[in-house]
């Protein structure tokens, strides 16, 4: 009897055993005659035999498949519902010599990661996704899918899918070959041997792709849920066959490997180092360096005015003066859906201690800088607290006797040093002068980390040296 | 001969092998495995030409084994 050779077998990409319940087990978690083994054997079978086992990072689904890294012997990722192909960018970006699989049902990739696929093949990651299409939620019990095909009965389509009440099924396929740079986009099917053996070559064909660099590739494979289709696996596969290749049609839709040079390689990013790196992210070199003697200040601070007077970024001001004095800080805005015009204020908490919540209900700073946020937040503020009132807007006076009140002409001073949008820096220098917060020289470091504009930059420190001499010209009148 | 090997414990009894089997060489054995599984069972060795397609349809990475009595390109496929 002549030696009997192995032609098909376990392949090695599998585990021996699977962890899954904490033994290990040979087993997969699927349902009897469940298509995610059949399509997964195949993918494992392609990675042996391509030779790229230890290069291979397998993005798990939610869904059936989430348990995948508990099979594949490869690098596993189980991702964020329907999120693979966005983690797949990542990967890809950062290891480039990865070949990255991306396997999701329709629930995964059609239903909640819709906006992730269309991206990552309309930017040309070059990384493969099988999309294994049952056309049902299996994992929840069977609801309808974006892929459910009309008539078919569900747990949420109890009479069928009707089109007027669910809507149409999507062909993710159609949907790719929207789409410029995906290099290749089949449609095949495990219902038959026939399909199973085509499947085979453009799961072979896809990853290839992958792996000369070519481009994004894109395998829809319709595979059986006997278990949620309420049939034996026999005949779910002849139901495949006969219905759902009708709404489905297999065949390959774009095959442009052999054409394509691979995907435009961007200009490289220049190295940065820290020094560089600190400049193009805040637009300043000269960060302050955090100190180790932590001034002891809790300010409760409130900004307002209307949206356009620099709100927000006095508020971003005084945080970041906070921050690098090693304060702990919170800025919270609160502001309406327009940009100029609105009401805007922002809440400020500057503490040497941890702050538990960012809100500030009852304050005990408010730089008002236009009347409607005195009448606001006037009757809001705590006893003996500090109000700087912009008084280039603001006519009348503070009625409350028991807090401070500092009347600056904020506007008045920034329109005379030819930038009018500079009020907010009159008020946050008028604030930390007569509180003593801070001292001025961490404002001055700061202001270019905030108000990135450089050519405002001098001006800006003017304002400062202007507001600052005003300030000692009209000390407040304490209560 | 050629030769399938089940696994009769990692076998869920889809019955999917028996239904595309070109030679009948897999039958359901009628007997149940440790988790209650009716598991196939490979007979008519004489019949079976190795060609795989049982093991390509079977849900199961390791249920199936196939053995060809002469070493070729799976590619062949």
């Amino acid at each position: 009897m002549a030696e009997l050779i192995q032609r098909f077998g376990k392949a090695q990409s599998f585990y021996d055993g699977y962890t899954r319940k904490g033994i290990e087990i040979e087993t997969t978690h699927y349902c009897p005659g469940c298509g995610h083994g059949t399509i997964q054997k195949l993918i494992g079978e392609a990675i042996d035999d391509l030779g790229i086992q230890d290069r291979t990072i397998f993005l798990s689904p939610v869904g059936c498949a989430v348990f995948a890294y508990y099979y594949y012997d490869t690098g596993n990722i189980q991702c964020s519902h329907g999120r693979a192909p966005a983690v797949g960018t990542g990967v890809k970006r950062t290891v480039k010599d990865a070949v990255v699989i991306s396997y999701q049902g329709d629930g995964d990739l059609a239903g909640i990661g819709m906006t992730e696929i269309i991206h990552a093949a309309n930017r040309g990651e070059p990384i493969t996704v099988f999309f294994i299409n049952n056309a049902i939620y299996g994992m929840t019990g069977g609801q309808m899918a974006p892929t459910t095909p009309l008539g078919q009965i569900t747990q949420t389509t109890p009479f069928g899918r009707d089109v007027a009440r669910d809507g149409r099924p999507i062909g993710m396929v159609e949907l790719m070959n929207a789409l410029v740079p995906p290099v290749y986009i089949e449609r095949c099917s495990v219902a038959t041997s026939q399909g199973i053996i085509k499947t085979r070559k453009a799961i072979r064909k896809a990853l290839q792709a992958q792996i000369d660099g070519i481009g994004f590739s894109f395998v829809e494979i319709l595979s059986p849920c006997p278990t949620n289709w309420g049939m034996s696996p026999v005949k779910a596969r002849s139901w495949m066959e006969k219905e759902m290749t009708h709404h489905f049609p297999l065949g390959l839709v774009r095959d442009t490997i052999s054409s394509s040079t691979g995907k435009a390689t961007s200009i490289p990013y220049p190295y940065l180092d820290d020094a560089q790196l600190v400049e193009l992210l805040t637009g300043s070199a000269a960060v302050p360096l955090l100190k180790d003697d932590i001034p002891q200040v809790t300010h409760k601070v409130k900004i307002a005015g209307f949206g356009g007077q620099g709100v927000l970024s006095a508020g971003e001001l005084l945080a970041t003066c906070g921050m690098t004095e090693a304060l702990h800080v919170s800025w919270l805005p609160s502001y309406g859906p327009e940009m100029r015009g609105g009401s805007a204020n922002v809440s400020v908490i500057l503490s040497d201690q941890e702050i538990g919540s960012p809100l500030v209900d009852h304050p005990e700073v408010l730089l008002a800088f236009n009347g409607p946020s005195l009448d606001l937040f006037e009757p809001k503020m705590v006893s003996g607290a500090t109000i700087v009132v912009n008084s280039s807007i603001i006519q009348r006076q503070v009625e409350r006797t028991d807090v401070n009140v500092y009347y600056i002409p904020a506007t008045d001073i920034a329109k005379n040093e030819g930038l009018l949008s500079a009020a907010n820096v009159v008020m946050v220098t008028a604030y930390l002068l007569i509180s003593n917060a801070l001292p001025l020289e961490t404002l001055v470091r700061c202001i270019p980390l905030v108000l990135r504009k450089k050519s405002f930059l001098d001006t800006n420190i003017a304002i400062v040296n202007k507001t600052e001499a005003y300030v000692k010209a009209h000390p407040m009148e304490k209560q | 001969m050629n030769h399938v090997r089940v696994r009769d414990d990692e076998c869920k009894g889809c019955a999917v092998c028996v239904s595309v089997c070109p030679k009948n060489c897999l039958v359901m054995s009628g007997k149940l495995n440790v988790k209650g599984y009716d598991y196939v069972q490979f007979v008519h060795a004489e019949a079976c030409t190795a060609c795989g397609l049982c093991f390509l349809n079977c849900p199961e990475p390791g249920a199936l084994t196939v053995f060809g009595n002469k070493e070729s390109s799976r590619d062949e496929l």
